[in-house]
């Protein structure tokens, strides 16, 4: 943990350093009447975020916040299992809407994530699995008219268009 | 007696058939989401939010106070039956409801805590009540440097009531006040922050992109790593007489109930307090003035009757900021005040001269969810008790897809889906190192309010930040959150004056 606060410290304070140069393409002055320029206000705060990162090392130097005295691992076997196969396991899932679309994905993902993650039986994972498309596609596609994207599945909706539409 | 006249006017909007369904749906939804650990008020309105674009504004307005206030009532049932707070607004709930639960006495703590929650809800309708129009009148007079002065004030809140590391607070405000500038530069139009030229960041970053990723994407991996398998579950036998006998035992709480509606009411008016410290404090004040405080954390009712009631009236008060000036009371109202920018309303006094019907309607619900609360909370406690075994494996995978496909439908975007994404994956890796996360989601909603009222005072004083000092209103405000940002830091000085520690409190 103690290592992570500082690492991860680190790294907010380029992140800080990179918005300060990103806005500093913009007049970050006082122009005279027009007011503070367009890149003020995010340049000083990312300032801000600078210095926070900085009073965070120092802490970190001093020992004063409960991560940097913890002895814990910041991410342990069961942490980062869970980031692999959850976090992944969404990420992989909004990767698949590009090609499957939305409702192709959400079926794919509920069956990992509930029967692979999960371990429900068989009839649990695919009721749930379908089901959910389905009612999403009404509520969306129909009531509200917000088109999800179908991706290549595209052909296999327009029936349900002529229904619906 | 206008009010009056106003508030039955409101009555009866909230009680046209769609906005009736609206809240019984909104209510028992708000009920199980507050009800499952891991799941808020907040939670429950960010990612629903997208949803109420199908109703008229008036009605998804509702419809999310609703989910706002069954929360609230919920989260007690987790508390009490698992020991885990089903949202943070909850924690205090613990203390005393579990201990009664372990008891066996499950039922009587269940029942004071829906009592206890329809009484600190009432009390704060009519605080609410009373106080907003005049509230409303006043702020009518607000300049662009008593606006900022106020969220320069809800930002001291979090820095100075929040509790979390000063520095992590504050780089979580600053983040979040960056995110809402990129793209166009409102006053000049000039592109900004557009990283990589990714034309995706020309048109900003919606704050329900922040608030999806942070309260869906990324509390939800918080749960799943931090519960970790195993929770026990003390069961609670429910019957009519057994109700009524309970609701009856429960009117010796009164004490901790008033207590927690005044207490509540006025903590949740603080901007960004909301109803977390207001349930916390009033746990501590009603042990503070109680005969025996030595029997609380052992099951008094007292314990669960006072957070119970604040955390209800607190979130009626987190309302009152919001409608009447704009700027929200909580990280809740936070997310609703985003959702009115979109809808095409402009929060701030001049709603109750400009939208009466929807500022009434919305008031006149109060009163009608907070009966619908009661009911459906009494009458169906076992159903939530039963849901409550919901597997995580199974209600994990459908908030992310509600995440994502809600996420969608807000921008349209594929971009701000990988953006929400980032933000979900960063948020949990920062909150494991203790950094609090709502104060960004308020920052990206009052962001794009906050700065142009900040440059136009500046170019209305020629360049000088006394201007926020100088004037009679913007002062004080001004002053009370500059008092606010130093207080954690004269709590230190006092500290090392005495030559003790910090009291492990």
């Amino acid at each position: 943990m103690r290592r992570a606060e500082i690492i991860t410290a680190g790294l907010m304070a380029l992140l800080s350093i990179y918005l300060m140069f990103k806005s500093a393409e913009l007049n970050i002055g006082y122009i005279k009447g027009e007011g503070p320029g367009g890149g003020f206000w995010p340049f000083w705060l990312s300032a801000g975020m600078l210095i926070s990162c900085i009073w965070i090392a120092i802490n970190w130097y001093l020992k004063k916040s409960p991560p940097s005295q913890s002895e814990e691992k910041y991410l342990d076997s069961y942490g980062l299992r869970m980031l692999l196969l959850v976090g992944g396991g969404v990420t992989v899932f909004i990767a698949l809407t590009h090609f499957l679309g939305f409702y192709g994905a959400i079926l794919l993902f509920l069956i990992y994530y509930i029967r692979f993650l999960g371990r429900h039986s068989w009839p649990v994972t695919l009721s749930i699995s379908v089901i959910t498309p389905v009612v999403t596609f009404l509520f969306f596609d129909i009531a509200m008219r917000i088109v999800l994207p179908k991706g290549y599945l595209e052909p296999l909706f327009i029936p349900l268009y002529d229904i619906f539409f | 007696m206008e009010i009056l006249g106003h508030l039955v006017d409101g009555v009866f909007i909230a009680l046209e058939p769609l906005n009736i369904m609206l809240m019984l749906i909104g209510v028992a939804l708000g009920l199980f989401i507050g009800a499952m650990p891991g799941l808020g008020s907040v939670n429950g309105v960010a990612i629903l939010l997208p949803a109420t674009f199908l109703v008229p504004p008036a009605s998804a307005m509702i419809f999310l106070a609703a989910i706002y206030y069954g929360a609230m009532y919920g989260g007690a049932i987790s508390s009490i039956t698992l020991g885990i707070p089903g949202a943070s607004t909850a924690v205090a709930t613990t203390f005393d409801g579990r201990p009664l639960a372990l008891k066996g006495r499950a039922d009587l703590a269940l029942v004071t805590a829906a009592v206890a929650s329809f009484i600190g809800g009432s009390i704060a309708n009519i605080l609410f009540t009373a106080f907003a129009p005049p509230l409303a009148q006043v702020a009518l007079d607000f300049g662009d440097p008593e606006i900022f002065a106020l969220m320069l004030l809800a930002f001291a809140t979090f820095v100075g009531l929040g509790g979390d590391d000063i520095p992590k607070t504050l780089f979580s405000i600053f983040f979040g006040l960056v995110m809402a500038a990129v793209g166009l530069d409102i006053m000049t139009g000039e592109p900004r922050l557009v990283f990589g030229d990714i034309t995706g960041f020309m048109h900003g970053i919606n704050f329900l992109v922040l608030a999806i990723g942070v309260y869906g994407i990324g509390e939800m991996l918080w749960t799943i790593d931090s519960t970790r398998g195993e929770m026990t579950m003390t069961g609670a036998v429910m019957t009519f007489r057994g109700i009524l006998k309970s609701i009856r035992e429960s009117i010796s709480s009164w004490k901790g109930m008033t207590i927690g509606s005044f207490l509540g009411f006025f903590v949740g008016i603080l901007p960004a307090a909301g109803a977390t410290p207001g349930s916390l404090m009033a746990y501590g004040i009603t042990k503070m003035v109680n005969k025996h405080p030595e029997q609380f954390g052992k099951g008094h009712i007292d314990g669960v009757a006072a957070p119970e009631s604040a955390n209800n009236s607190a979130s009626t008060g987190a309302m009152l900021p919001m409608l009447t000036l704009g700027i929200p009371g909580s990280p809740t109202t936070a997310i609703l005040l985003g959702g009115m920018v979109i809808w095409g309303l402009q929060p701030g006094p001049l709603l109750f001269t400009n939208q009466t019907e929807f500022v009434w309607g919305l008031i006149g619900s109060f009163y009608i969810s907070n009966f619908f609360a009661l009911a459906v909370n009494l009458a169906f406690i076992p159903l939530f008790i039963w849901m409550l075994r919901m597997p995580f494996t199974v209600l994990a995978p459908m908030i992310f897809v509600l995440s994502v496909v809600g996420g969608f439908a807000a921008t349209q975007d594929m971009h701000d889906i990988w953006l929400m994404l980032i933000f979900g994956l960063g948020a949990y890796l920062l909150r494991k190192l203790d950094y609090p996360v709502a104060p960004a989601v308020l920052a990206i909603v009052l962001g794009p309010i906050a700065e142009p009222k900040l440059r136009q005072s500046l170019l209305f004083s020629s360049g000088d930040p006394m201007i926020f000092l100088e004037r009679p209103i913007s002062g004080p405000i001004t002053v009370i959150a500059i008092i606010l940002i130093l207080l954690p830091l004269f709590g230190l000085i006092r500290r090392k004056l005495r030559g003790t520690k910090p009291a492990a409190s």
